[in-house]
């Protein structure tokens, strides 16, 4: 009876190094999702706001595509289809990179718009009546508001992006469930790993959610959108 | 053709939103030091006017000119001239995400390019004159409407325009809020300020006025100085609108 359990610890010590390390893959493609999807979706949601109407119809058809279809079916399509059909052989872990910032972009793209189009339409008037051009309003007033507005909503997106990692596992990425699954297939031990792995999920996800929520207290104003001290992202 | 008397000059401004003409070929010269106020019954296009002055709304018909150069039809040099045409909203529009201090000096440093040091000491010299200084590092949400008013007349000055353009600038205050913003309105109108004002305050008008002009239906019905307007039989219509202010005030 106290046989096995202390035969799973032993194993779980054992293999514990190995799927750590499954953890720098996971956290490299949650920061992949969420950069990409900044450095992408931000200029999008620009142009689907302030853009010309070719502009706004080439952002929503790529939204469409990438929040339209599962993240699978858009791993299998780019890894098995779109990628060889370029004669592009990119390790899978590259492909999910790409995959994953693609659909973060269009995901956070449309957090971002909500925040531009609620700020009101005086801040442009003011910027532009002091002879700023629509860039500079743009630039110095609209997005550092929209940024700040945009926080906890986009904070919202890294429990999502976390968990969706884990589908990477379909095309061999080594991130946490790949390893983790190899040492069940190796040990025949089941519960206690993937019990560890489901841990090491949580806690990413709550030191993640901690993190952001004390950048969201750094950079908030007094009075202007979500305040310091505000619980609602806990 | 242009008088040199004039710094600003307004020539047959139309502008429509659909069927409705809010504007209607309003033309007007204004003088270096010069306050006129407009004023008369809601949506006759007044706060449109001094919109399409500063091209903020183009106006469909019409040239503007400041110091002799043309305003309408600049093209990216617009940007240059409403630097020159300070302007005051009636909500005031401070940037929400900037203390005082940082709304009046952003533009001296993005768009004029000046140092973020000679910025800083102009913006407070700029508060100073309104009266906003010891708020300086304080959010528009931590301002009452008369400070976040005052330091959005200073934000304008800031620029050194050579003529501001007030675009209702009590209409969101309470009456003892509104004292403390017409009296920086007034002191800026003693220190030679070219000034158009937009207002429903008609105590303050007749007190500042240079030139009251009287709109309605999109078109200046009536103009003249305060006292012609008080005393001359011709501005019966600007009287009895007046007038109605007074019987309100007193039924209130």
């Amino acid at each position: 009876m106290l046989e096995p359990a202390m035969d799973a610890i032993a194993i779980l010590i054992d293999w514990f190094p190995y799927l750590l390390s499954g953890i720098a893959f996971t956290l490299a493609l949650v920061l992949a999702s969420l950069g990409l999807g900044v450095l992408f979706g931000l200029p999008m949601a620009l142009g689907q706001v302030y853009g010309t109407r070719i502009v706004r119809f080439l952002v929503a058809v790529y939204v469409w595509f990438f929040r339209g279809l599962p993240v699978l079916v858009l791993l299998f399509l780019f890894y098995f289809g779109i990628f060889p059909a370029l004669n592009l052989d990119l390790p899978a872990f590259v492909v999910a990179i790409v995959v994953l910032g693609l659909r973060g972009a269009a995901y956070q793209s449309q957090i971002f718009r909500g925040a531009i189009q609620s700020i009101s339409e005086g801040q442009m008037i003011a910027a532009r009546s002091l002879g700023m051009s629509r860039m500079q309003g743009i630039r110095t007033i609209i997005l550092p508001q929209a940024v700040r507005i945009a926080l906890p909503g986009w904070s919202n997106e890294y429990p999502n992006v976390l968990t969706d990692t884990a589908v990477c596992y379909a095309i061999g990425v080594m991130e946490l469930l790949t390893r983790t699954s190899q040492i069940v297939s190796q040990t025949y031990v089941t519960m206690p790993i993937y019990l560890a792995a489901a841990g090491i999920y949580i806690l990413m996800n709550y030191s993640g959610m901690k993190a952001l929520h004390i950048l969201e207290n750094r950079v908030a104003i007094p009075g202007f959108g979500p305040q310091k001290g505000d619980t609602h992202a806990r | 053709m242009h008088d040199d008397d004039y710094i600003l000059k307004v020539e047959g401004i139309s502008k429509s939103y659909g069927q409705i003409k809010v504007l209607d070929s309003v033309s007007f010269n204004v003088r270096k030091g010069e306050t006129k106020v407009f004023i008369g019954p809601s949506g006759t296009g007044k706060s449109t006017l001094l919109r399409c002055i500063n091209q903020l709304t183009e106006p469909e018909e019409g040239r503007v000119w400041l110091n002799g150069e043309e305003v309408t039809h600049s093209g990216s040099r617009i940007n240059a001239f409403r630097q020159k045409m300070g302007m005051v909203f009636q909500n005031f529009y401070l940037f929400d995400h900037l203390t005082a201090v940082r709304n009046v000096e952003i533009a001296l440093i993005k768009v004029r390019g000046m140092n973020p040091k000679a910025a800083r000491e102009k913006a407070l010299a700029e508060l100073r004159q309104v009266g906003m200084e010891d708020w300086a590092n304080h959010y528009p949400a931590e301002l009452s409407g008369g400070q976040a008013q005052r330091v959005s007349i200073a934000r304008a000055l800031a620029m050194d325009p050579d003529v501001m353009l007030f675009d209702e600038p009590t209409s969101a205050l309470d009456p003892e809020l509104t004292r403390e913003v017409l009296e920086v309105i007034k002191k800026l109108a003693r220190d030679g300020m070219t000034m158009l004002v937009v207002t429903h305050e008609m105590g303050f008008a007749t007190s500042v006025a240079n030139e009251i002009l009287f709109m309605e239906g999109g078109r200046i019905a009536e103009q003249g100085s305060p006292e012609e307007l008080l005393n001359d039989p011709r501005f019966s219509r600007t009287k009895q609108f007046i007038g109605q202010f007074r019987e309100y005030d007193r039924g209130a």
